[in-house]
């Protein structure tokens, strides 16, 4: 992860690799028509306009066979949104389609890597995707009524908009964050949803004092 | 493919005429000024006729200049410097700022709020960026040590009243008791007005002013701070008797030759270039307007002559940037996907509008070079762009806040 891209032959330094690049400018299996019902049987939400990013996700699944036969998607935000957006559609139907125990364990590293790197400022805030599509899946099952397949996120929400847990602030302590401008800066919480500022601050004290004294 | 350069808020080219009279500097004129020698005097002469220079443009004596690096330098040597100096003679000072001041103003101001004990009273603008004189009026007690309100804003384009809140300023001063009869001090940020605007010191009725050479065709690294005699400053370095022991370290002479050559051009040729650069602004703000859910942000008569600031409605910034760079314009914006801290502009937040139309900011900002084919040809790829992400984007802003 480096701050910016350097394209393949080293001639023109970007911000983003030319893969996110391609995405980018050419985004994958967006939305751009009034979705049939029938299209679709989950939707999942990320995120809001107020912190920059909003991502909405409408995905088909065979109930069948649990695989994700279509992932249609919406998203305000920045370059990098985007790009890992498209790119999350693709690897969700790609070779038949991901089951949905698979699309579960999908990490934000994961879609990161298949574009082949982000700025590392960009990494926690723009990468939301894995977010909204385990949201999807536990509709997916609500809607199905298979009501013990539905995983509640086991970490506790602090911020129910950018949909940032506890555990997302142990780990951003954990990477060196010691304000709550650097947690934001790596997670997003509160941004336009300020009323949670000051839990956050709270667990932020307490994780600097459970691991570094 | 066309190249169309519309960031010069951000930095402008360097004028050639101004190149030319820096390059001896890089080259054979290389001594010390502070050096006791021929060679160094020489150095030293040209750079007191810079100093010369920009104080005559100014109004104001050669000893009242101070050289530095640049905008964010001035800036912190006219706050810090002063409130440092301040500081023991008088309790619970008072500094007031508005809410739509440089990071290189507010942050400063914080530091010395949190740090230091100040009490900072900030005055919010009217929807159009404007501070209004009646506030000032108010927020000024017998603790207010500084005032400092930016000539222009860097994003919106806003020109203050600053002649207007001068005059208040030196009103409240002469109704103290004659022990406090110095304070408080007024400073500007003139960094986006000094190509533009009048920067006579007798009619702008401020007593500290900051220029930067990288705004006005001139060098980067090269900035100005002129204090009005009398006024004193603590250094935010030590060492050097360089600048009246204000800025020690060896001067950036080549940059000083560099400003002060760039704010003469600037200066001579500013009626001009603003008569030949607001038709095209306007031409570029209309034809943005035509476009659905958009929203131009700043005033739209009392705003710098190169300045054109923008809300696309429903989507980011950072991703319509990259879309206009990919055909070959470079514009900026406020949105927080470009910046390290994740805030959309605190200048359209100030302005009372929500985060969303904040994030969908663009600023286009002319310059010399900017012909009418160029904003022809913005217009012409704009609306499809704009299209396109407005397609991908679920988010539906509240049309209370573009309606027209």
């Amino acid at each position: 992860m480096s701050a910016d891209v350097t394209s393949h032959d080293k001639k023109q330094s970007w911000f983003y690799s030319d893969m996110v690049k391609q995405h980018f400018f050419h985004p994958q299996n967006f939305l751009d028509h009034d979705l049939d019902p029938s299209e679709y049987n989950a939707i999942g939400k990320v995120g809001s306009p107020a912190c920059g990013d909003e991502l909405r996700v409408w995905l088909l699944i065979d109930p069948q066979t649990e695989r994700i036969q279509r992932f249609r998607w919406k998203t305000f935000g920045c370059g990098s949104a985007i790009a890992s957006t498209s790119m999350t559609s693709v690897m969700m139907t790609e070779n038949g389609g991901m089951t949905l125990t698979k699309a579960r364990e999908i990490k934000p590293i994961d879609i990161m890597n298949r574009l082949g790197g982000l700025p590392a400022r960009k990494f926690h805030c723009s990468v939301l995707c894995d977010k909204a599509l385990r949201d999807a899946i536990n509709d997916f099952y609500r809607r199905v009524g298979k009501f013990d397949k539905i995983v509640a996120e086991s970490a506790r929400m602090i911020d129910p908009v950018t949909k940032v847990t506890d555990r997302d602030i142990e780990s951003a302590v954990l990477d060196g964050a010691q304000t709550i401008e650097q947690v934001q800066t790596k997670t997003k919480v509160g941004i336009g949803n300020p009323s949670v500022l000051p839990a956050v601050e709270e667990l932020i004290r307490f994780y600097k004092e459970k691991y570094f004294g | 493919m066309r190249s169309v350069y519309l960031d010069h808020a951000a930095a402008t080219p360097l004028d050639l005429r101004a190149r030319e009279v820096m390059l001896p500097f890089l080259d054979e004129l290389y001594s010390n000024p502070s050096s006791f020698h021929s060679a160094g005097k020489a150095v030293k002469d040209a750079m007191d006729e810079a100093r010369q220079s920009v104080a005559k443009i100014l109004g104001t004596r050669a000893d009242e200049i101070i050289f530095t690096s640049g905008g964010t330098e001035s800036n912190n040597l006219a706050i810090l410097g002063f409130s440092h100096a301040i500081k023991a003679s008088i309790k619970n000072p008072q500094i007031i700022i508005s809410t739509i001041e440089h990071p290189s103003v507010i942050e400063t101001v914080k530091y010395l709020q949190e740090k230091e004990g100040f009490s900072v009273t900030y005055l919010s603008v009217d929807a159009r960026g404007m501070v209004r004189p009646d506030d000032l009026k108010d927020a000024l007690t017998p603790q207010t040590v500084l005032v400092s309100i930016m000539y222009a804003n860097n994003e919106i384009g806003t020109i203050q009243p600053i002649a207007e809140l001068g005059k208040i300023i030196q009103k409240f001063r002469a109704s103290l008791p004659m022990s406090n009869c110095q304070l408080p001090v007024f400073h500007t940020d003139a960094c986006q007005a000094s190509g533009v605007l009048e920067l006579n010191i007798e009619k702008l009725h401020v007593d500290m002013l900051t220029l930067n050479g990288s705004k006005i065709y001139g060098p980067k690294g090269a900035g100005v701070l002129y204090v009005k005699r009398g006024i004193k400053l603590q250094p935010l370095q030590f060492g050097g008797s360089q600048e009246k022991t204000l800025r020690p370290g060896t001067e950036n002479v080549a940059g000083i030759i560099g400003l002060a050559k760039a704010l003469e051009l600037a200066q001579t040729e500013r009626q001009a270039e603003a008569r030949r650069l607001v038709p095209l602004r306007d031409k570029l703000i209309a034809g943005i307007l035509k476009l659905p859910k958009t929203r131009l942000n700043g005033h739209p008569t009392e705003r710098l002559p190169n300045n054109v600031n923008i809300s696309f409605m429903d989507i980011e910034g950072e991703a319509l940037i990259l879309y206009l760079d990919a055909q070959g314009v470079y514009a900026s914006t406020g949105s927080a996907c470009t910046s390290a801290s994740l805030e959309p502009s605190h200048v359209i937040l100030a302005l009372g509008l929500p985060y969303e139309v904040a994030h969908g900011s663009i600023r286009f900002s002319l310059g010399r070079s900017t012909i009418e084919e160029d904003i022809d040809y913005v217009l012409k790829i704009l609306p499809p762009l704009v299209e396109k992400l407005r397609s991908i984007s679920p988010v539906r802003v509240d049309e209370k806040y573009y309606v027209r």
